[in-house]
């Protein structure tokens, strides 16, 4: 789609793009738009405090002279707005509008271009139902009008219900085109192209014994962050043994890091209610540092922005979460901090000069491994591991594969979150899957397949 | 062959490991030069003895909240009241001491008490109300300042008892027999020497090179790469020279100011407490990546309203020596003095987007600006080209961290 859209400019991919039988050569975003491809990414790119009519001609502005024609400006997003549907004044701020109605604004600026080809990128994934529908019909007002729309979307329900042709692409290549035109096209096909069938001894082999029920959460409530009326997860229940590894499947969307960020130190949401109990006693998780003492650790999915201090040497990064472990009343012992980081570095084959070594010279994969250090030096009981191995190389990915293994051998307890369902099938003893906020089945690895977590997904 | 391929590779090293401390290398290379500069311009005043007592006086509160700044930058703060906060210490002590008769000692922990609950209040705001501090101690600057013209009513109040003075004005008395001196003095051709000065001089340059060996036997040990020799041994020579030479020179005048000492242990404590302390490491990670240093269990606000509270003591302190040292209150003191404080920081290495930063070069920094202060005065230059020339030079340094950060990716 970036390429499509021109943000990966011609010449920085390979293959060609035509585009009304030409050849397509885009340098920019502002080149394909010229041409009439607009893209409308699924975080929506309006800035909040303006007005409707300033972010539909945000950058595009009614202007003579470098001097905004306001009249002709709010005449102008007045009638888009009604071909869109969206009874709002154009002089009403972004803000105030929910996430339904902004997604309709962004389809007005589209408009407002002149858009042939629509590109919209899981334009539903934070739609309530009649909003989905509403837009999914406006697409096909679109369509009415000679205007060509490419959706991207999980909802294989939406997909059905207004695409002429489907494409599934599967790891960065196209698996099948289906069209609707010739055959009706069934659920089942998608979600087997989907899937695809290539299963490898990708994963190392583990012995699976399960002990003594480890952490058990229940009944577990957040609301959204900065919305207190959207409930993001609903009661969620989850038990994970001693020397478990047990799997979170979902979209990208569903709740998922929401849910473990929320447990851990409530570093998620608001209102939460709920209990976590480890080793069959109550814990207090409310602030980060309880839930470490009380022995849980959290690797974040997002190891760049939350997970590491890029700009100081590995050895500054592994001793974060338990500097009480390299110090004695307060005071380092840089010699025994020094030589912990070594430990790690050796166990983990992190790849790297020294521990010296700023964390932002790393490659992805010891990036990650810094990480899972700095919470395996924290000894916890319950490791919860969002997004293991995103943005990392296959031996790498190996190398963590291994570690997690070794975990569980040690008798810890394994919450592992992962896009990847090859990944969760081959590494896990149970998987739990989530969608919209809602545990909504539980696996054991025997059960699952990709095809029992997906269609429990879009069974919905 | 061989040979030379080893030579090859021992320069790159070196060249190498300049180009990556190029900052604290450059910092006090400047300073020197600068020294050098206006010694020879001021035809050998700036490092009379009476000349460098002034210069560690005059500089005296900048360091000392330079300090507390450090701390707040590197936690990704700022903090615009301190020249204010300073102001109002300073008046309280007067209306306190001169107006009121309260014993001094019992002042000085009254106001140092009040720059703490000033530096807890907009703390407060800032850690747990997440109002940018900007925002918060820009409001301080003007409510301070507008409490310390009150407290006054628009007079100097002064002069203060001689016990309060010698906070700022005093000198430690020698210890060693005066007989000593006396010998000594005729060695230097000067009146009288104070063997102290002379001895912690000696005593804190052995100290410098000591610790420095031993960090690098410490390294060694553990196959960290530390400094190359030939960096190490300058390094050290530099800073070992300078203090047998000033302390030399202090005490061919009239010894160890008080306040020097006050300033070297708050630096030392200071030092101590940012590079080897599991409180020191919080900070710089709460200012390195706010969010994982959360996520790892620190409690980043506690931290950032500490680092505010601590800045207010240290403004209390600076306070206290100001006015000890004009031996008056009045309205003005502190007047932009903040500014002065943060060019200090800024141009001792830290970053604006905090996580980085040494105590050792804000003091550095500090005495830089000192220097260049205090070189032009003596030169009569014009306060108008003092200030265009320190905000060059403040430019220049932050330019030469930003060229520098950009150039090794």
């Amino acid at each position: 789609m970036k390429v499509l859209s021109g943000v990966y400019p011609y010449g920085s991919y390979e293959g060609e793009i035509h585009y009304d039988g030409q050849l397509a050569q885009f340098r920019d975003i502002a080149d394909s738009e010229e041409k009439g491809i607009i893209i409308i990414h699924q975080e929506l790119a309006l800035v909040p405090l303006l007005s409707i009519a300033e972010n539909v001609f945000l950058g595009n502005e009614r202007a003579k002279n470098g001097v905004i024609d306001w009249n002709e400006t709010n005449r102008r997003t007045g009638e888009l707005l009604r071909k869109v549907g969206l009874r709002e004044a154009p002089t009403t701020l972004v803000d105030k509008l929910g996430v339904g109605k902004q997604q309709l604004v962004e389809i007005a600026k589209a408009l407002s271009k002149e858009v042939r080809l629509l590109i919209l990128d899981e334009p539903t994934a934070a739609l309530s139902e009649s909003d989905s529908q509403a837009l999914l019909d406006l697409m096909l007002e679109l369509k009415a009008q000679g205007v060509t729309s490419i959706i991207i979307s999980h909802k294989l329900n939406e997909v059905r219900r207004i695409a002429d042709s489907v494409t599934v692409i599967r790891d960065g290549s196209t698996v099948s085109t289906m069209d609707a035109r010739s055959q009706p096209i069934t659920e089942d096909a998608i979600v087997r192209d989907m899937v695809g069938r290539d299963m490898a001894h990708r994963y190392p082999e583990r012995e699976r014994r399960a002990g003594d029920v480890l952490m058990q959460v229940e009944n577990w409530n957040v609301f959204h962050a900065e919305h207190a009326d959207r409930q993001v997860i609903h009661g969620a229940n989850l038990t994970v043994r001693a020397g478990e590894v047990v799997g979170i499947a979902g979209l990208m969307g569903s709740g998922r890091t929401e849910l473990a960020m929320s447990i851990f130190g409530r570093s998620y949401g608001q209102n939460i209610s709920g209990t976590v109990r480890l080793k069959g006693k109550d814990v207090d998780v409310s602030k980060v540092d309880r839930a470490i003492d009380a022995g849980l650790a959290y690797v974040t999915e997002d190891r760049k922005s939350l997970g590491l201090i890029l700009e100081e040497p590995i050895v500054r990064n592994v001793t974060l979460a338990n500097l009480a472990g390299v110090s004695s009343g307060g005071i380092l012992n840089e010699n025994e901090e020094n030589a912990v980081s070594e430990r790690y570095r050796k166990a983990m084959n992190i790849r790297t000069p020294s521990v010296f070594q700023k964390v932002v010279n790393l490659s992805g994969g010891n990036q990650q491994k810094v990480v899972l250090s700095k919470w395996l030096f924290a000894e916890p009981e319950v490791l919860i591991l969002d997004e293991p191995t995103r943005g990392i190389d296959v031996g790498a990915k190996f190398e963590i594969y291994g570690i997690i293994n070794e975990l569980s051998a040690q008798g810890k307890g394994v919450l592992m979150i992962s896009s990847e369902m090859p990944e969760l099938l081959g590494m896990c003893d149970r998987i739990y899957v989530m969608n919209e906020g809602e545990l909504v089945g539980e696996l054991t690895a025997a059960e699952a397949s990709q095809e029992r977590i997906m269609s429990l997904i879009v069974t919905d | 062959m061989a040979l030379a391929e080893n030579t090859g590779d021992a320069k790159q090293g070196i060249g190498a490991y300049l180009l990556a401390n190029l900052r604290e290398y450059g910092l006090l290379a400047a300073l020197v030069v600068i020294m050098i500069f206006f010694q020879v311009v001021t035809d050998g005043v700036l490092l009379k003895p009476v000349n460098i007592t002034n210069l560690l006086l005059q500089n005296s509160y900048i360091i000392i909240m330079a300090l507390g700044m450090l701390i707040v930058i590197v936690a990704g703060h700022i903090d615009l009241s301190v020249g204010s906060v300073m102001g109002f210490v300073g008046a309280l002590a007067a209306v306190m001491i001169v107006q009121l008769g309260v014993n001094w000692l019992l002042t000085i922990l009254v106001c140092l008490g009040v720059g703490a609950v000033i530096g807890a209040a907009q703390g407060y705001w800032v850690a747990y109300w997440k109002i940018p501090s900007f925002i918060v101690t820009l409001a301080g600057m003007l409510v301070f300042r507008g409490l310390s013209l009150w407290l006054l009513a628009g007079q100097s109040v002064g002069p203060f008892p001689k016990e309060f003075q010698t906070i700022a004005n005093g000198f430690v008395p020698d210890v060693f027999p005066a007989a000593i001196g006396q010998s000594l003095a005729p060695l230097f051709d000067a009146r009288q020497v104070n063997t102290l000065a002379l001895v912690t001089g000696v005593v804190a340059a052995a100290a410098v090179i000591w610790s420095g060996m031993r960090q690098r036997a410490r390294d060694k040990a553990y196959g960290v790469e530390g400094e190359p020799t030939p960096f190490f041994v300058a390094r050290t020579a530099i800073i070992a020279v300078a203090l047998v030479f000033i302390m030399y020179k202090l005490s061919t005048f009239r010894g160890l100011p008080n306040v020097l000492i006050t300033m070297g242990v708050l630096t030392l404590i200071y030092a101590f407490l940012t590079e080897k302390t599991t409180l020191g490491r919080r900070i710089y990670a709460l200012g390195g990546n706010a969010k994982a240093a959360k996520l790892s269990g620190i409690k980043t606000e506690r931290l950032t309203f500490l680092a505010f509270l601590n800045m207010g003591i240290l403004a209390a302190a600076a306070g206290l020596v100001f006015a000890a040292r004009l031996n008056t209150a009045t309205a003005k003191a502190g007047f932009g003095l903040e500014l002065d404080v943060i060019a200090a920081v800024f141009i001792g290495g830290a970053s604006m987007s905090g996580g980085v930063g040494k105590i050792m070069g804000v003091v550095v920094g500090a005495f830089l600006m000192g220097v260049l202060n205090n070189g032009m005065s003596i030169m009569g230059l014009g306060i108008d080209y003092q200030q265009m020339i320190k905000g060059l030079v403040l430019l220049a340094a932050v330019i030469f961290d930003v060229y520098n950060k950009s150039r090794q990716g």
